[in-house]
């Protein structure tokens, strides 16, 4: 093994004296201080989150207020660490959403269990689960921790639509209804 | 269909030989070799409508040459085949010998390809909310056999999405393709014909006729059998996606026809029964009533924890006082055709280890002549076969009655049996002690010294001797309530008490060693090998008994039924 003898040669005056060693330091703290802050006062400072960032799973409305979910539970299927719990429901007959047919009676996602794969975004032929910006989830107890329909749709707002999918049927049930197509 | 009776034929699919019963319909031959031919409207019990197409196949036979009869033959000297120059659909044809089908050449793709694109023109994309999503031949065939992409740019047709065929069945018309099964089911099998079409082509319609319904008490059949989801069932409406539902075989208690059932659970939770294929005892049908037996296993009036006079016990306790009991006097034992022949076999033995007079109770009501028998108890041949009778028990328990008044009887023992409805009143019941083994509460419970809470027949497994002597089993499809046993289990541990035996609760294959050996018509039964379509016992040691059953769709009564003789008793 090679032998790398060190330098042990004895301190001169000056540096007995320790001043280059506190001066250099202070150069330092001096430079930093002169220069602008990186460091962000987090959780009162928030980074900024790219897009397509994987955050927590939420549940959205498409601009017309309508909730998309159609409970088909291919999401909950899907979930790898089974987060996910659907109760499918039916929409009455006289419910302004009526020609959906079906929408879920709770949709629960356990925010313990996630892990924030985004297949649930994937799978879902509606668009209606995304995964957001939201990175933090904190709660006191496990119940808090499972999200119900209510707070995930607060989490997930409206996103614009490309499709439209549901209008449309609804428009040609109209159309037919007053006597256009068929 | 007994094959073995059969003429075999040799036919030729895609290229190879293969031996098939004679006459066989022709999707049904292939599905037997292993060879899918994709079908909508024809179905196995129902006549041949030939109307959806897509089982179009190439066919072809041995040319003969005209004059001679003589087979044409080619260069090679083999068989010169004679194809027919168009498709012809599968169902429509019978297997002959020397056929010759082509099910995967480009003309039979094509074909399929076409009826695919054809039937997706108005299909609606409702496969996110649509009940039949995961079993639907329709979504199944357009993966396997579909152009995959779409062409149609034009508006689909809009049609009714929620019409109420009758108490159980709803319709949305959008998604039907017309292959007229369930108006062929509703002609032919149930023969109460009240649906049909009206408009032509792409507006065709399916409804029910004026002032019809569909409210037979077969109906849900029709939404087994509909290949796509136009026709879905009220209570199964959006309550599970199919692909989470697990199906376990099991037996309908409904009465002793003994329909072969299928059971769809999810985690612990019954969500729908549906029939299972038994070309015996009910082909491919069953009741709608049976189907909602399942309710009880979460009935309100469920009993879940063990009681000794009225306050709650533990498991120990009651088997103890049952014991104590049992020793206070003559002891009278009510059994009921709804144990499984295990928990009869059981009581047998603790008949013997504890004597007592057994009393049966026969619950007849109306039958339909087809899969509900007039006998509403599925096990009352299990009865017979293990001896706990001897002969048709009475209706009530009239002469459990006179014995109690004579104050001749100071413990009743009853298995799931309402003695009270039986023809035996509180007072006389309080003379007595009863000990009562059962799933539900009923109108004797609150008579009840001790209560023992049973399993229903979906929370644990065994077997029921059905009309036709036909032994079938049933497997354990849900976990019962914590803490709940067998009645089988409990029995072997009041005998092991009565006996000081060390008691061990005996698995069905160990009981049936046993009950083997002791009854001859069950001799040579193995518990894990009675098939899933049943054994059928030698029953003519009962040939003489006046049953009640009627003839139904597979029975006929060997002597005349009870209603014929009821004045000889």
């Amino acid at each position: 093994m090679a032998v790398k003898v060190v330098d042990r040669s004895p301190l001169n005056l000056w540096e007995k004296t320790y001043l280059p060693q506190v001066l250099g330091g202070l150069k330092i703290t001096l430079d930093q201080m002169l220069k602008p802050k990186i460091t962000l006062q987090y959780p009162e400072e928030r980074p900024v989150i790219p897009n397509h960032y994987r955050g927590v799973p939420t549940l959205v409305r498409d601009p017309n207020g309508r909730e998309k979910c159609v409970s088909c539970q291919l999401c909950e299927f899907v979930c790898p660490p089974k987060a996910i719990r659907i109760t499918p429901g039916e929409i009455s007959e006289d419910d302004e959403a009526a020609h959906v047919e079906k929408r879920p009676k709770d949709f629960e996602i356990n925010m313990l269990r996630c892990i924030y794969c985004g297949m649930c975004q994937e799978v879902c032929p509606e668009e209606a689960i995304f995964l957001q910006d939201t990175y933090s989830v904190s709660g006191y107890s496990r119940e808090e921790l499972v999200y119900h329909k209510a707070k995930l749709y607060e989490l997930g707002g409206t996103l614009p639509d490309q499709h439209y999918k549901w209008d449309r049927k609804k428009e040609a049930a109209e159309k037919a209804a007053a006597g256009g197509h068929h | 269909m007994a094959d073995s009776e059969t003429k075999q034929v040799t036919i030729n699919i895609d290229g190879v030989e293969h031996r098939v019963p004679d006459g066989l319909n022709l999707v049904d031959a292939c599905e037997g070799v292993g060879v899918e031919i994709p079908h909508y409207c024809y179905h196995p019990k129902l006549s041949v409508a030939g109307n959806c197409r897509m089982c179009l196949v190439e066919m072809g036979m041995p040319m003969r040459d005209r004059a001679t009869g003589e087979p044409v033959l080619d260069d090679a000297g083999a068989p010169k085949i004679g194809w027919m120059p168009k498709p012809a659909i599968a169902c429509a044809s019978k297997a002959m010998p020397g056929l010759h089908i082509k099910t995967k050449s480009d003309l039979t793709k094509e074909c399929r390809e076409g009826v695919m694109e054809f039937l997706l023109v108005n299909h609606p994309l409702d496969c996110p909310i649509c009940d039949q999503a995961g079993e639907c031949r329709l979504q199944e065939f357009a993966t396997d056999y579909g152009r995959g992409f779409s062409r149609f740019v034009e508006e689909k047709n809009v049609k009714p999405k929620r019409t109420k065929l009758g108490p159980r069945v709803i319709l949305d018309d959008e998604r039907c393709i017309l292959c007229s099964r369930c108006v062929r089911f509703c002609e032919e099998i149930d023969e109460n014909p009240v649906l049909g079409f009206t408009e032509r082509g792409s507006h065709s319609t399916l409804s029910c006729f004026p002032g019809k319904q569909l409210d037979s008490n077969y109906s849900l059949n029709t939404v087994d059998i509909c290949p796509v989801g136009a026709l879905t069932s009220t209570d199964f409406r959006f309550k599970m996606r199919v692909w989470f539902l697990k199906p376990t075989p099991s037996i309908c208690t409904e009465s002793s026809v003994g329909v072969n059932t299928e059971v769809w659970t999810r985690e612990g939770k019954i969500y729908r029964i549906t029939p299972r294929r038994n070309d015996a005892v009910n082909d491919t049908w069953m009741t709608d009533s049976g189907r909602s037996l399942y309710q009880q296993v979460e009935a309100e009036n469920r009993m879940k924890s063990f009681r000794v006079d009225g306050n709650k016990a533990s498991l120990g306790e009651a088997v103890q006082r049952v014991r104590e009991l049992l020793t206070v006097g003559p002891v009278a034992y009510v059994a009921s055709g709804h144990m499984s022949v295990e928990d009869q076999w059981m009581l047998r033995k603790l008949a013997e280890a504890e004597p007592g007079a057994i009393h049966f109770v026969y619950h007849t009501g109306e039958g339909d002549g087809r899969l509900i028998s007039k006998d509403k108890t599925p096990n009352l041949r299990g009865g017979l076969l293990t001896g706990l009778i001897k002969g048709i028990p009475d209706a009530h328990l009239h002469s459990l009655r006179d014995k109690l008044e004579a104050g001749e009887i100071k413990t009743i023992v009853s298995f799931g049996e309402d003695i009270v409805k039986a023809g035996i009143s509180p007072e006389l019941i309080k003379k007595a002690n009863l000990v009562y083994f059962g799933a539900l509460r009923d109108d004797c419970t609150d008579y009840a010294k001790v209560l023992l809470p049973a399993l229903t027949v979906f929370e644990r497994s065994g077997s029921f001797v059905n009309q036709q002597f036909r032994l079938q089993k049933f497997s354990q499809i849900v976990p019962g309530p914590a803490g709940l046993l067998p009645t089988t289990a409990l029995l072997a541990r009041l005998i092991g008490e009565i006996t000081g035996q060390p008691a061990t609760a005996p698995s069905n294959p160990q009981m049936w060693r046993e009950i083997a050996a002791a009854v001859p018509q069950f001799s040579g039964v193995e518990f894990a090998k009675i098939p899933t379509t049943g054994l059928e016992l030698d029953s003519s040691a009962f040939a003489t008994l006046p049953f009640v059953e009627e003839k139904g769709w597979h029975f006929e009564p060997v002597a005349e039924p009870a209603g014929a003789q009821s004045s000889h008793h």
